[in-house]
């Protein structure tokens, strides 16, 4: 399924914008991403497997927290990060 | 003196400084004369370089302690000096499924290992957890003796931020003769002292004020800033603290209060202390204003060095060449020294400026300005062909 990679995360896709990853749960998504393009799940996900603080992943329009969330391949994920701080 | 930025950094004879800022990291190559300065960077331009070290033992492996806003920290490695960069594959981390459910914000402070382990580095991370990795920092592994220590979590006031971007663990001590004598600092909670290799710890801040507290004299919760060992006499500790400068002679393990030998209109506050590489009687310092609410900058508005020639007995000011007036701060890991004859002496400040000394701190120049806050400089002696 499609996933929309934010600005600071595209060191990690060859500055793709929307790359591909496949699973039937965020977690299995976010696992899969990482294995195409590795070490980019930790900079999101911190090792208690909670979704950093200012990382936002959107099923279609739904904000998720939880990693458990269930997914189709029709979804659409969005990683969206916060720049705030100056 | 002359500074020139350039895209591609030619390695002279002289020394290499490794600035790493709140916005990026920078290196800056000076001639054998340390007088002529060539700067390249920015790298990583945005993201928060916490620290930045080169590998003494093989004067190529360098590392970069990094986060970038929001997001998770990790650590980055080049063998170019910094012309190519590779991400550790498995960054430093507390333990999935850790009981007290941590997490790394950042990492805090990198320390090479033990001349007899090609490989081996420590990183002290924020909150204040401590990582091992054998391989160059491509992979990383909690030191459980530490984290995991029944007293963890009382030594490091868990889960309570100490200090205003969180609670660190720094000043990682590696005894010259032998791997498995380590000394850490946690600000706060004191120093720690392990002589098997980190599988355990205990409290050493005996002689050490923590007045903060409601007895000053506690075994632990101090908040050291900057902790160094001399190589040359290891029996030796000087330490910057919230509460003054001190020295320690081992075994006798009692810290003596050097700083009441700085002027009174001083005082021995700051966060930096940094060690001669051939004399262990001569130190470095940078004092802060640690009254009132602690502005945490130059007391007075007068930036100046301290330096001690006799193990503290007694301070010189060093301050001919910095600004008359000025209010800028100089952080724990933004002070560093070469090994010149005579030594040279650096410094960065939050204003973004670094300032060189080719004469032990004589006399001042400033040699790059206009950088993002400096949160570290260090020298390096890269292998030169």
């Amino acid at each position: 399924m499609r996933v929309r990679i934010p600005d600071p995360l595209r060191s990690y896709t060859d500055q793709q914008k929307v790359v591909d990853a496949d699973g039937s749960t965020v977690a299995e998504l976010l696992a899969d991403l990482d294995t195409r393009y590795p070490g980019i799940r930790f900079r999101m996900v911190d090792e208690q497997n909670r979704i950093r603080k200012h990382m936002k992943v959107f099923v279609n329009d739904e904000s998720v927290r939880n990693l458990d969330t269930e997914i189709g391949d029709r979804d659409e994920i969005t990683i969206m990060q916060a720049l705030s701080g100056g | 003196m002359t500074t020139t930025f350039v895209d591609t950094l030619d390695i002279d004879e002289g020394p290499v400084l490794l600035a790493g800022t709140r916005k990026g990291a920078w290196v800056l190559a000076g001639d054998a004369s340390r007088t002529s300065w060539k700067v390249s960077g920015p790298m990583f331009l945005g993201h928060v370089v916490q620290h930045m070290m080169l590998d003494p033992r093989d004067g190529k492996t360098l590392l970069l302690a990094m986060r970038t806003g929001h997001l998770g920290p990790t650590v980055f490695r080049s063998t170019d000096l910094g012309r190519s960069w590779k991400e550790a594959t498995r960054p430093p981390a507390f333990a999935t499924g850790d009981p007290l459910e941590r997490s790394l914000n950042a990492v805090f402070w990198l320390t090479p290992g033990h001349s007899s382990e090609p490989g081996v580095w420590y990183a002290g991370g924020s909150p204040q957890g401590l990582f091992r990795t054998e391989d160059s920092g491509d992979t990383w592994e909690p030191v459980s003796g530490w984290n995991d220590h029944e007293l963890w979590a009382t030594w490091a006031e868990w889960p309570v931020e100490n200090t205003p971007d969180g609670s660190m663990l720094h000043s990682v001590i590696v005894d010259p003769r032998d791997p498995a004598h380590l000394y850490l600092g946690l600000s706060a909670g004191g120093v720690f002292e392990s002589t098997d290799a980190g599988n355990d710890w205990h409290p050493l801040n005996a002689g050490c004020l923590a007045t903060f507290f409601p007895d000053p004299e506690p075994e632990f919760g101090h908040d050291p800033h900057c902790v160094r060992l001399h190589p040359l006499q290891p029996d030796r500790l000087y330490q910057q603290n919230h509460c003054g400068i001190y020295r320690m002679e081992r075994p006798e393990g009692r810290w003596l209060r050097i700083g009441d030998n700085m002027p009174r209109e001083v005082g021995d506050i700051g966060f930096p202390i940094e060690l001669h590489p051939r004399d262990p009687d001569t130190a470095w310092v940078f004092p802060m204003d640690g009254t009132d609410v602690w502005p945490r900058t130059s007391p007075d508005g007068k930036p100046a060095a301290y330096v001690t020639r006799d193990a503290g007995d007694t301070w010189t000011r060093l301050g001919a060449g910095l600004p008359e007036r000025a209010w800028f701060t100089v952080k724990r890991q933004a002070m560093t020294v070469d090994a010149g004859d005579p030594v040279g002496v650096y410094f960065g400040t939050t204003s973004g400026e670094i300032w060189a000394s080719p004469n032990e701190g004589a006399s001042w120049t400033r040699i790059a300005e206009h950088l993002p806050e400096i949160y570290t400089v260090e020298y390096a002696d890269p292998a030169r062909a």
